[in-house]
């Protein structure tokens, strides 16, 4: 047989190939542990405490102690168990089984020892100068109607959410218009204002509809952005921006707009 | 009573941890407030933070900016570890280790140990798999191996509800008892690994003497990470390695009474005089 014939390994091949050895098997056991973090850390249909960072930053802060969790007094919090589908170990919350019932002295926030949570995002000045606790400011996250579902919308009495809102009035208002298919009655629609809107949830967990037509969905999925160049001429503050605007302010040439407006009156049909 | 006596260390090494989590899942449950939260960050009788620094080290990694409480819980715990004895994390707190420990024990009663498969597992392998836990966490800017840590799932579990994370406690069950001896603890885990690091100069330590020694290697048979215990036979010395997690099982089977523990460098001129 031509094997038996192979000569020992020596010394310096030995070590080469076992180093190649470890390298191949460390970047393997890198690729599937990776596959996974990427992937477990992709959920982002989840609702944090309040006062937490922005999903990424949270999720290298968090360092998973529960200790918010045994700090709610009402059972909100949960710490995500394996197969849940959210980064193992932090703690979220279905605003559908038990919501977060804005506590004044907000128990789960100051407790947080690693930052995850941070105290400033629902903290206010006083004129005194002290920090004071203000739920309100929190932003957990924020409610979004299904009008298609909503029995409101239908023109079925219902303001079970308007009546459940911590901040009533303030976060879900009733807009009320005429019935026209009755001419008789009024459709008494909710809707979220989603500047004040805290994301608690208090409204899914009390919709009436089989699956809650009103829902509480992360900030990061449910605002859109419109960009910085658009500016609403009506605020004065917002129009402020344009001073510290560098550049800008190119005209678009198009053949089109060669021509002078005087020109597009004169000849243009209308 | 001589059983007792025999397992001395054992009954209280189980006695410290299921204490820990009993301490634990009664600040969760009953809202004691002794000890709360879990190993990865808690709050001594509501003042004094304790924080695992293998979970601050890949969080740093991870570039997040952390809060005090838990640089000061995890500086508490370092050098708690670096002063008391190496791994003591891994056998008096750690709740994985019953686990593996049940799996070794159902090793030698079905003697699995007899007819083991040559498995080349390095004992190195903790520390690669260390050194990936902090790259991939400063490349994913998120704790690796907490993601996957079934300490973390078991010790979250008895606290709140083991959910499906019990699926993953089995595998290591199976993995020691079936896949290699002592494979979990002795082999892959960093956390055991990074605590080895710590407390490589740690000062209670076993110590050999070999006057007294026998050569009956009840102590290398009984010891889940046998490299430490070199010298038995040989030398009278400290078990110097950090793997040693100070279980002090040798200690417990040897009969001729040829170990003991010991505090290092207190009692080195002593050792050396001999």
């Amino acid at each position: 047989m031509a094997k038996d014939k192979l000569p020992p390994l020596n010394e310096r091949r030995r070590f080469l190939l076992q180093t190649l050895q470890g390298i191949g098997l460390a970047t393997l056991g890198a690729l599937t542990w990776s596959a996974y973090i990427d992937e477990a850390s992709a959920a982002s249909l989840v609702l944090r405490p309040p006062a937490a960072l922005k999903e990424e930053d949270f999720l290298s802060h968090c360092i998973r102690c529960g200790l918010c969790v045994e700090a709610c007094p009402f059972d909100t919090l949960k710490l995500a168990r394996a197969g849940d589908n959210i980064p193992i170990g932090t703690p979220y919350f279905r605003a559908r089984e038990i919501p977060c019932h804005m506590c004044k002295d907000i128990p789960c926030v100051p407790v947080c020892p690693s930052g995850a949570l941070d105290e400033s995002f629902v903290s206010t000045i006083t004129k005194n100068g002290d920090k004071e606790l203000d739920i309100t400011l929190a932003a957990m996250g924020i409610a979004v109607i299904d009008a298609d579902q909503c029995i409101a919308f239908w023109g079925i009495q219902c303001d079970a959410c308007y009546r459940a809102c911590p901040l009533i009035n303030e976060a879900i208002v009733i807009d009320a218009s005429r019935n026209d298919r009755t001419g008789k009655h009024a459709f008494m629609a909710p809707r979220v204002i989603g500047d004040v809107c805290t994301g608690c949830g208090m409204c899914e967990k009390a919709c009436v509809t089989d699956k809650a037509s009103i829902f509480v969905l992360p900030l990061a999925v449910a605002k859109g952005r419109a960009g910085s160049n658009y500016i609403k001429g009506w605020d004065a503050q917002d129009e402020n921006r344009l001073k510290d605007q560098k550049g800008g302010g190119e005209t678009t040439l198009t053949p089109k707009s060669s021509q002078k407006p005087i020109d597009y009156l004169n000849s243009e049909e209308f | 009573m001589t059983w007792l006596f025999k397992h001395r260390f054992l009954i209280l090494r189980r006695l410290s941890q299921i204490g820990m989590i009993f301490l634990y899942f009664a600040a969760n449950v009953w809202g004691w407030k002794i000890l709360q939260g879990n190993l990865g960050s808690s709050l001594l009788f509501e003042t004094l933070p304790l924080s695992d620094p293998f979970a601050v080290v890949q969080m740093s990694a991870a570039g997040a900016l952390l809060g005090l409480d838990l640089l000061i819980g995890a500086g508490i715990i370092t050098l708690f570890y670096a002063l008391i004895g190496g791994r003591a994390f891994c056998s008096w707190v750690c709740p994985v280790n019953m686990i593996t420990d049940a799996a070794n024990g159902l090793r030698r009663l079905l003697r699995i140990n007899e007819v083991e498969y040559r498995y080349v597992l390095s004992r190195h392998l903790r520390y690669w798999i260390l050194a990936l836990s902090i790259v991939l966490s400063a490349i994913f800017g998120v704790a690796a191996f907490e993601f996957v840590s079934p300490i973390g799932i078991l010790n979250r579990g008895l606290i709140f509800g083991i959910g499906f994370g019990g699926a993953v406690i089995a595998g290591v069950f199976l993995f020691d008892l079936f896949g290699a001896k002592n494979g979990f603890c002795g082999h892959l885990c960093p956390l055991g690994g990074f605590y080895s690091l710590i407390g490589r100069f740690s000062l209670i330590r076993v110590k050999h003497n070999q006057e007294k020694c026998t050569v009956c290697m009840k102590c290398t048979e009984i010891c889940p990470e046998k490299p430490v215990l070199h010298m038995i036979g040989k030398r009278s010395e400290f078990v110097t390695m950090g793997e040693c997690s100070n279980c002090a099982r040798c200690i417990e089977v040897c009969e001729s009474d040829a170990l003991h523990f010991d505090i290092r460098f207190l009692n080195q001129k002593k050792s050396a005089s001999l």
